[in-house]
């Protein structure tokens, strides 16, 4: 030990071991294809603080400050907070008082639905991939093929049945309703990963435990769960993003409570007859994507230790 | 008593019969080894008895008690894996304990407990570890220790060494058979590995497509093979197996036609009454004797191919039948290619099988 460790590694950016450092024209190659990456999103983020006129103008104004005049004044805006403190609050009418807009309680049902739906999927899920990896049924390969068959369809076609299954249960714009829908949407691929990481397990490791006195219970708890964690993550970011940014199902299932945020920030960017207000919607996609950045970015050392589980050898 | 009863144990998978009517009897303080080819049903037998495996049918009687219907975690049996199976999220030390946890003991005597075994093989030093961070021997120090460390009815090994290198696998042969020998428990060891199976074991059950074709001391099946594929299977070089045509029996020495040469060998009373003259001669390799001049007691063959092996060298020899066979010869004679010999087989050393394989013996 003892080795000086770099700012990327205090991140948490961990280098594999038995792999030798790029190179700067290798390091230099990655950083432009990520950035080409990652434009439209800093694009977003620099126009979420500027006003309409600035977001509007051409040539665009891409730099908050001059660079003590470094930068042509044509290139720079003046960075304001304005269209984030009208995410929450603003006058709907021109000349009216600034009222709710309701976006926290937006952000509240987002968080709320996509959180227990998807941890709902992962419990549910694990579960079955379990019973499907350790006890298969006689035909265990249908099962799995019929449940992928659900997402093999563009939403788009089944929303009909859907919205009239909704209708007679009385569940459209409830909380029970979508969050049952978005579980019942995250199992299959739930299931599949998270098969495909118990069947990476060694099963000796399993029958050790039985002999050394563990039921079949705590064998799951005590001794597989703990080794698929990497998987778990890696599933758990995944559906939260899918469902994170899911759009039609809660444009068409979702009432006034229960509205997530993707329908409201459509509905809300509308202007009123002024157009899009660039500006306000950069700041609320911004919000938007807080979360599940910060999500990714603290699981990312288990994400990737899970997508490439199944080539690291046991 | 013995502590563990296999009776007509048997196990199918559909049609494929894995291990067909198994009797086993291991007593208490002693070590029987299963040895065989892979895929010869004795991993099958290992974990029939450890309850992880159902059997089909027949009886597993562990300690007094019938086991067939018993989850493996109730039949309180301890087993060392081939590829360790260390739970990989818990510390050396976390591991050892484990098999504790089902006792109700205090953390203080599961601690000394730990420490004692840790002792025992060595381990002190990395028990705060995890398993991927020791070597391969360590893993499977703690393999061991976490199979000694509580007091079970018996202990089972599954091909214990095969992922060491020899010098390791020398060494842990020893460590295990001292271990084993203090704490006077029934073992069973499964293992493909000859050498293993003769130094570790007070009885070899030596088996092949779900049958076991002998159970005996390492000398028994070494001196006495009860058929041919034991007579084949134990002892390096392999045992020189020639088909042969007995064509007279007369006041105890046998007149087998070898292929176009007639020998007389001296052999026992049986084999006189043997219903087919289509038999079988095993002579080891290491059980001829060089002679000066042919004669009718000994088996004319030219040296092909001399292979040194240090302290003896191997000739293999072609016999005018078109034979081949392995002798071995003290270093001191030295053997050149194209030589011929005449090779006396020593007669208590020569084997008959009949038609059926198995040995006549008396």
């Amino acid at each position: 030990m003892g080795e000086a460790t770099s700012i990327w590694e205090k991140l948490g950016f961990r280098k594999a071991s038995g792999v030798s450092e790029a190179g700067w024209g290798q390091t230099l190659f990655a950083g432009i294809i990520s950035l080409i990456y990652f434009l439209p999103v800093l694009l977003i983020i620099i126009t979420s603080f500027k006003l309409q006129t600035e977001a509007l103008s051409i040539p665009p104004k891409f730099m908050p400050t001059n660079l003590f005049g470094l930068i042509p004044d044509a290139y720079v805006f003046s960075p304001t907070l304005e269209n984030y403190t009208s995410v929450f609050s603003r006058a709907m009418t021109s000349g009216g008082a600034a009222e709710n807009t309701g976006f926290d309680r937006y952000f509240f049902n987002s968080i709320m639905i996509a959180s227990v739906s998807v941890l709902l999927a992962l419990v549910i899920g694990t579960l079955a991939a379990f019973g499907f990896s350790r006890y298969p049924l006689k035909g265990n390969d249908t099962y799995l093929f019929v449940i992928l068959t659900t997402r093999m369809l563009p939403a788009i076609v089944v929303i009909i049945p859907v919205i009239l299954m909704f209708r007679v249960t009385g569940l459209s714009g409830s909380y029970l309703g979508i969050i049952m829908l978005y579980t019942a949407f995250n199992l299959p691929f739930t299931i599949w990963m998270m098969k495909s990481f118990f069947d990476e397990l060694s099963l000796d490791v399993e029958d050790a435990a039985r002999l050394d006195g563990s039921s079949g219970l705590k064998v799951f708890f005590k001794i597989c769960l703990p080794q698929v964690l990497a998987g778990l993550a890696a599933t758990f970011v995944f559906g939260l993003i899918l469902t994170w940014n899911e759009f039609l199902f809660a444009l068409l299932l979702t009432g006034i409570d229960t509205r997530t945020v993707p329908v409201a920030m459509s509905q809300a960017v509308a202007g009123g007859g002024i157009g899009v207000l660039w500006g306000l919607l950069a700041a609320i996609e911004t919000l938007f994507l807080i979360p599940v950045f910060f999500v990714t970015f603290f699981l990312q050392d288990h994400l990737l230790r899970g997508v490439t589980f199944g080539t690291v050898k046991r | 008593m013995s502590t563990i009863e296999l009776k007509q144990a048997t196990k199918k998978y559909g049609d494929f019969v894995a291990a067909r009517d198994v009797d086993l009897s291991v007593k208490k303080g002693e070590v029987v080894c299963l040895l065989g080819p892979s895929g010869c049903g004795k991993t099958t037998t290992l974990r029939m008895i450890a309850g992880l495996e159902r059997i089909t049918s027949g009886e597993v009687i562990v300690a007094g008690q019938r086991m067939n219907d018993l989850p493996p975690e109730k039949r309180d049996i301890a087993m060392v894996f081939q590829f360790y199976a260390l739970y990989p999220a818990l510390t050396v030390g976390e591991n050892i304990a484990m098999p504790l946890h089902y006792e109700k003991i205090s953390a203080t005597e599961m601690k000394a407990r730990v420490d004692k075994v840790a002792e025992i093989l060595h381990l002190g030093a990395v028990l705060n570890r995890l398993p991927g961070q020791v070597s391969e021997g360590e893993k499977q120090r703690v393999a061991v220790a976490r199979a000694i460390v509580r007091d079970p009815n018996c202990f089972l090994f599954d091909e214990p060494l095969s992922r060491l290198d020899v010098e390791l696998r020398h060494s842990m042969r020893g460590q295990i058979k001292q271990v084993l020998a203090n704490l006077s428990k029934a073992t069973v060891i499964v293992t493909h590995d000859q050498l293993e199976a003769l130094t570790m074991a007070d009885r070899i059950a030596i088996m092949k497509d779900g049958i076991i074709e002998q159970v005996g001391t390492p000398h028994e099946v070494f001196a006495k093979p009860a058929n041919v594929f034991v007579g084949s299977f134990i002892g390096t070089p392999q045992m020189n197996l020639v088909e042969a045509k007995l064509s007279k029996f007369e006041k105890g020495k046998a007149s087998i036609n070898f292929n176009g040469q007639d020998i007389e060998i001296t052999t026992n009373e049986l084999v006189g009454k043997l219903n087919s003259p289509k038999i079988t001669i095993g002579i080891r390799p290491r059980a001829f004797t060089a002679e000066g001049n042919a004669s009718t007691e000994n088996i004319q063959a030219v040296a092909e191919l001399i292979e040194p092996m240090g302290a003896e060298t191997l000739v293999h020899a072609r016999t005018k039948g078109g034979n081949d066979i392995r002798v071995v010869v003290p270093r001191e004679k030295r053997v050149k290619v194209g030589e011929a010999l005449h090779l006396r087989p020593d007669p208590a050393q020569t084997h008959v099988f009949g038609e059926d394989g198995k040995a006549v013996r008396l």
